[in-house]
């Protein structure tokens, strides 16, 4: 009990004295290396906030490694020689969470070294419980795994699906799908098709009927679906044609449907959030620790999570942003309607749990691949 | 090189200085044994060539076989358990309670010092993740439990130490009392627990001990120390059998009532030795069982032995295509004008200059059933719009696009072959009466056997490791092993697992090779000339 308070009390010490520090000038590194995902995302961080930071930092260069998607495998790896090459990684909440678990993020205060919003809001609760998944997680955007289908299929007879059950619906809406080729997203949404309320999905998906449940659910479409693995794959294939309906990011359909402009529409029933933010690794020396918790104090406020939303159409994790979401920066249309967080596409939403996939991953995944190979 | 020394002297004798000639065994001019200086003369050889391919030799070794053999041994490296719940682990030998029920108060007294000291050092979650492998649920247990485990009420101990013997809060007499030999002695667990807390105070947390509050794992050992009646000289004498206590055990079901399933303790004392065959098991579809017994998983996840037995299959009927679609070429190649061979070659070449992303995304374009190969057949007639073919996201997917990739592996070990074939052979072969058929099927063919075999051995090894390739045209059908190594890999970080996996894969590989040499002979291998 007593290490507990005293290291609580240490940490929060050590944290304010390496703010205060970057104040005072303890020397701060002039690189930085980021770890993020390439592509349109990248591209957005870069113009909202790495920009204007190294605008006003003008000594310090920013070095991108794009390889989030293959974050914890390489910063285990990375751990395990030693020498911890990156200052600052993108990953997903349930990433953030395992490498937490595996103790090679550190852990942080969000109210320590984070702004508060401009009405002096702690972080903490303007992030909100919801958002802060994990100690080492500092979240940014909230984005969501959503259907989009095409709008031209002629066998629809001029319906349109409003409805998550209608990927599942063949006789009304026939034609091939694509689904994730993982468990994650594919197993909530047949349970909640064959009739499971949101709040029991995970108790139902925890028992050996609930399993079997969802898998005869999917079962039901399995012939007629392609599975994907990489987020580019379902835009790709609604705009060919090849399928009709189709899960990927809320964002790589807004790209589809509005940048590109295909004949293609968003269903945002049963979207379900997903949350991405940065780590700061763990065992960084203290140079480049006070360098990247400027940046981040920085890179997380309000203002400049609102800027993000100009580049890419993924909510600010932040409550105080919300308001300040404005338009695209190329296109000028109002980004708020194309946002997962927006009220009118957030009134169905499914929060995953990714306290429970920690656990039920392995098992699942292994019954997943089974179920795919039969 | 060491002709002289070879060469046997004439005479079975040798002659000795002296001028005697006794019977013994031939020596060399300098008379040393011939036997002795031949096998020098051959060890220097030896050496002289070991030296020249050194610099290779260490480079392999560095940067290939010691990296491969540090990651197959992960597949049997088990040590986290034993590292991580040391005191666990030994009293888990002693206790007698399994298989029937959880462990008695020992153990849990055990394991709520390791868990402390586990969570301090940040490593629960690691070895919760690790035995989550086994058993579903393990990861959110140490995790939740480790949060937990600060804040157990074993603060009672320490409070009513202090209470009753003021001396006992101060960390410099605790420090002299713990460096006295027969302290020690009389009390175990609290010199144990002791040991680790100043530890982890100095290297978990940069502190200082002898300025800390001595933490209550440490009173809570000392408790159980002498409530198990020792009563060391030179120590406080508190009396602690009025004390108020508190059951670890109930403190650990309060925390998450797993605790007390006796499966959960299982899969810790399966898992306790430092090698396990758990990953190797779970490779072939199988599992310890209670007890210890390997058996098979449950139907619904049995997908390794599948996905060894598709990769074989499939690498060998794309080997079998390249060799259909490879040999007319390389004999058309090779027979051809040098001039307009090597126009050919080009195109032969071509595809193996072009990214493999490129060409394996060219496939998915030409293939899929809006594609271009659909929408041909559909305007010839040949199909229906309604049933077009499924030519990707399949195992004809993958076999089609492997082929692609793999066919310059098979042509140029082909043409290289025929390209030494004399064609006097075949002429020689028709002036005495062959006809084409009967000159190429009996001459030329058994002479370009050894460039199907090399061309064989490559397209084969190089597609059972091959994963990008089927990753994107797949489909669930038409995905390997590789595909689930590179999964847990990057992607579930069960490495151990991954290792296992590989390390059959490359066992396979190699019987596979041992067997064709045994069928087919090695040295009926010919890259070139």
């Amino acid at each position: 009990m007593k290490i507990t308070r005293l290291l609580t009390a240490t940490t929060a010490l050590v944290a304010t004295a390496t703010i205060a520090g970057a104040e005072s000038h303890v020397e701060m590194a002039d690189e930085m290396t980021i770890v993020s995902w390439g592509g349109a995302y990248q591209e957005s961080q870069l113009k909202a906030y790495v920009e204007p930071y190294l605008e006003q930092n003008p000594g310090v260069t920013v070095t991108w490694d794009e390889s989030s998607a293959e974050a914890v495998a390489k910063l285990r790896a990375q751990n395990e020689a030693g020498n911890v090459t990156w200052d600052l990684v993108d990953a997903t909440a349930a990433d953030a969470m395992r490498l937490c678990d595996e103790g090679l993020a550190m852990e942080v205060d969000h109210d320590e070294i984070l702004a508060a919003a401009p009405d002096g809001t702690p972080a903490s609760e303007d992030f909100g419980e919801e958002m802060l998944v994990s100690d080492c997680f500092i979240p940014q955007i909230a984005y969501s795994y959503t259907f989009g289908y095409r709008n031209d299929v002629a066998e629809w007879n001029g319906n349109e699906p409003d409805d998550i059950c209608d990927v599942f619906d063949l006789e009304n809406f026939p034609g091939t799908r694509s689904l994730e080729k993982r468990p994650h997203n594919n197993l909530e949404w047949a349970l909640i098709c064959d009739g499971v309320a949101y709040e029991d999905v995970y108790d139902v998906l925890e028992t050996e009927e609930g399993q079997d449940r969802a898998f005869a659910k999917l079962d039901t479409i399995k012939d007629d679906t392609i599975w994907w693995s990489s987020g580019a794959d379902t835009p790709q294939l609604l705009a060919d044609g090849e399928v009709v309906f189709g899960s990927t990011y809320n964002g790589r359909l807004f790209s589809l449907i509005v940048e590109q402009d295909q004949p293609v529409n968003m269903m945002w029933d049963t979207q379900s959030y997903d949350l991405d933010g940065w780590i700061i690794p763990e065992g960084l020396d203290e140079a480049q620790l006070a360098r990247v918790q400027d940046f981040l104090y920085f890179a997380t406020d309000t203002q400049r999570l609102a800027d993000q939303a100009k580049y890419i159409s993924y909510g600010p994790a932040r409550k105080s942003s919300a308001p300040l979401v404005g338009e695209h920066a190329e296109l000028g249309i109002d980004m708020a309607p194309h946002m997962p967080t927006n009220p009118d596409n957030a009134q169905n939403a499914f929060v995953q749990n990714y306290e429970w996939w920690a656990d039920y991953r392995d098992d699942l995944d292994s019954k997943f691949q089974a179920w795919l190979a039969q | 090189m060491t002709d002289s020394a070879m060469t046997p002297p004439k005479q079975p004798m040798a002659a000795l200085p002296g001028g005697e000639v006794t019977e013994g065994p031939m020596l060399a001019a300098d008379g040393t044994p011939l036997k002795a200086s031949l096998k020098r003369a051959l060890r220097r050889e030896k050496l002289r060539a070991l030296l020249l391919i050194s610099p290779l030799l260490i480079f392999i070794l560095v940067a290939f076989v010691a990296p491969i053999a540090d990651m197959l041994f992960r597949s049997v490296e088990n040590q986290i358990v034993s590292e991580t719940l040391p005191r666990t682990v030994a009293a888990l030998e002693a206790d007698e309670a399994l298989p029937e029920e959880a462990p008695g108060e020992e153990v849990f007294h055990a394991l709520y010092t390791d868990l402390v000291i586990a969570e301090e050092y940040k490593v629960h979650t690691r070895l919760g993740s690790r035995l989550n492998y086994e058993m579903t649920g393990l990861s959110s247990l140490f995790r939740g439990t480790g949060r937990d485990v600060g804040r157990f009420d074993t603060d009672i101990y320490t409070d009513q130490f202090v209470e009753a013997e003021p001396a006992l809060e101060d960390p410099v007499n605790w420090s002299n009392w713990m460096s006295e030999e027969e302290i020690r002695d009389a009390l175990p667990l609290t010199a144990d627990a002791w040991d680790a807390w100043t530890t982890l105070t100095v290297e978990a947390n940069e502190d200082d001990p002898l300025e800390e509050d001595v933490a209550d794992f440490v009173y809570t050992a000392l408790y159980r120390d002498l409530a198990n009646g020792a009563a060391p000289a030179n120590f406080p004498d508190v009396d602690v059998s009025s004390f108020e206590t508190v059951s670890i055990r109930a403190l650990f079901e309060d925390s998450d009532e797993d605790w007390l399933d006796p499966e959960v303790w299982q899969v810790i004392q399966t898992y306790s030795p430092a090698y396990t065959d758990g990953y190797f098991l779970n490779s072939v579809d199988m599992m310890n069982g209670p007890g210890g017994d390997a058996q098979w998983r449950p139907d619904d996840e049995q997908i390794y032995l599948k996905l060894f037995w598709r990769t074989m299959w499939m690498s060998m009927a794309i080997t079998f295509s390249c060799i259909l679609l490879g040999y007319p070429i390389a004999y058309l190649l090779s027979t051809l004008p040098l001039r307009s061979a090597n126009v050919l070659m080009i195109l032969v070449l071509l595809p193996f200059w072009t990214s493999l992303l490129v060409r394996t995304s060219a496939w998915k374009v030409l293939l899929q059933q809006q594609g271009v190969i659909n929408d041909t057949l559909v305007w010839i007639g040949i199909v229906s719009d309604a049933n077009r073919l499924a030519l990707i996201n399949n195992a004809t997917g993958t076999i089609i696009a492997m082929t692609h990739i793999l066919l310059p592996f098979m042509i140029l070990p082909l043409y290289s072959v025929m390209k030494t074939i004399p064609p006097s052979y075949v002429r020689a072969a028709k002036s005495m009466g062959a006809n084409d058929w009967t000159a190429f099927w009996r001459v030329w063919f058994p002479l370009s056997i050894p460039g199907i075999g090399a061309g064989s051995i490559l397209a084969f090894i190089l597609s059972i490791g091959y994963y990008i390739t089927p990753e994107i045209v797949g489909g669930t059908e038409g995905v390997f092993i590789s595909n689930r190594i590179a999964y847990h890999i990057s992607s579930s970080l069960n490495w151990g697992l991954a290792a296992a996996l590989g390390s059959i894969l490359l066992a396979l590989v190699l019987v596979l090779y041992w067997l064709y040499d045994r069928i087919v002979g090695i040295d009926n291998v010919k890259l070139g000339g």
